[in-house]
């Protein structure tokens, strides 16, 4: 039997369907922890690097803080967070992971909230607060609708990053499709290591795609509105 | 990790020099030939991308589509073709360094301007002369910045590589996690994080030292 052939046969056995390592579940928990990790990240990083990019300050720091979470390899990460974790008595597999990658997953939320608020136009900023507007209402109805489509861009590469690091996690005993791919290798059960390895791409370029249909779909959104504030 | 274990042992780190040495010099070897060969597949296809830009979107199609697998997966993948080899191991680090050198590849000769290269025509430059005395010359800023990104970032993904039998670095990381001994997984971890600071630096240098034009100016 072909290779293409057995790991079609691993595919549709219902044996593989149910249970706690079968494909719902690895999907189910790979998608949950990968969305723990980009909430998490997002609610530290949004609003630090939108403040930050608001009052036009710390460009420095904001910056070295994405060079530096580019230099830290993941599974250095992994391995760096593990004695810590245990430390706190939070054991092995979900929560190391997520703290291993909540930090991985700032940077470019940070970088590209920042930048997107801090690179609104003068003369746009001035023209809002001409018009009487508080730096709270400039920062809700002029500079965050324009940075949208930048901070979303970030969310996006956070998220794609996120959802191939988390295969990683199963080095550290967590759950998620990593466990397939990790198994696999220590079994050598290339069947499923190859389904595990294509689920994690396909769940990987989905997110990519998903996001970019969120961002047209908010731009074209944003796009008319700033069309209907010029007409009237 | 046993409690009232040190977080560094420096005693094993001192027994383990060589050990340490040779885990480096993979590590080193691992990164570079992907660096390498990456380059040279990134200079062809942004070289062409640029003469025919028609070329530049699927190109950028297929490295992104590359860049956004996750490594460990594109591995997992490769191994029931390449094994678990070192030809597996390049075949993924290679790809991820793509788009990013492509991308910048060619973002920098669209950005020498088109007023230089009438100039360098009208002065008699064949394509070919074209290319590498003023447009690749022009472009080089642009591309070590590219480059400065996918070394860094293959440096941390060469760690990976250690859970298909190869890996430099990860050798530790992989080795310390299945222990539970913190001072091989802070030797592999701060080993690999200590070398992508260091190539990065030296890229920088490398930029300083060929780009003259961009610093004469303050002096």
């Amino acid at each position: 039997m072909g290779f293409l052939a057995s790991v079609g046969a691993w595919l549709v056995d219902p044996r593989h369907w149910s249970g706690s390592d079968g494909i719902p579940t690895r999907v189910g928990e790979h998608a949950l922890i990968s969305v723990v990790i980009v909430v998490l990240a997002c609610i530290i990083a949004l609003p630090l690097g939108v403040g930050l990019g608001h009052i036009r300050k710390a460009s420095f720091l904001t910056i070295s803080i994405a060079n530096v979470g580019r230099a830290l390899p993941s599974l250095a990460m992994l391995a760096l967070v593990l004695p810590l974790a245990f430390a706190l008595g939070l054991g092995l597999g979900f929560w190391p992971t997520v703290m291993a990658l909540v930090p991985l997953g700032i940077p470019p939320v940070l970088t590209n909230s920042f930048v997107g608020v801090k690179e609104v136009e003068a003369d746009v900023v001035d023209a809002a607060r001409g018009m009487g507007m508080s730096g709270w209402q400039i920062l809700r109805q002029v500079e965050l609708p324009i940075a949208a489509p930048l901070v979303m861009a970030g969310i996006r590469n956070s998220a794609v990053a996120t959802v191939a690091t988390a295969t990683l996690g199963a080095v550290v005993a967590s759950g998620g499709l990593g466990r397939y791919i990790v198994d696999g290798l220590a079994t050598q059960d290339y069947d499923k290591l190859f389904v595990g390895a294509l689920l994690v791409a396909l769940m990987a370029i989905g997110t990519e795609l998903g996001f970019a249909a969120l961002e047209r779909r908010m731009t074209r959104a944003g796009g008319e509105r700033s069309e209907l504030l010029r007409v009237s | 990790m046993s409690p009232g274990d040190p977080f560094i042992r420096w005693d094993w780190v001192a027994s383990h020099l060589g050990d340490i040495w040779l885990r480096l010099e993979q590590h080193l070897v691992l990164t570079g030939l992907a660096i390498g060969i990456g380059l040279a597949i990134s200079l062809v296809a942004g070289i062409w991308s640029s003469r025919w830009p028609w070329l530049y979107a699927p190109v950028t199609w297929v490295s992104g589509v590359l860049y956004t697998i996750p490594s460990l997966a594109l591995f997992a993948l490769l191994i029931p073709i390449t094994g678990l080899s070192i030809v597996t191991a390049e075949i993924g680090l290679v790809s991820y360094t793509l788009l990013i050198l492509i991308r910048n590849i060619v973002a920098g000769i669209r950005s020498v301007p088109p007023e230089v290269r009438d100039a360098a025509l009208g002065m008699g430059c064949t394509r070919r002369q074209l290319l590498w005395r003023v447009e690749l010359p022009l472009a080089r800023p642009v591309i070590l910045a590219g480059l400065r990104v996918a070394t860094v970032t293959t440096v941390g993904l060469t760690t990976v590589t250690a859970l298909i039998g190869q890996g430099g670095l990860g050798y530790f990381i992989l080795d310390g996690i299945q222990r539970f001994f913190s001072t091989v997984l802070v030797v592999g971890a701060g080993l690999s994080v200590l070398l992508a600071m260091a190539a990065d630096g030296l890229l920088v240098l490398v930029e300083w030292w060929t780009t003259p034009w961009a610093h004469r100016r303050r002096g």
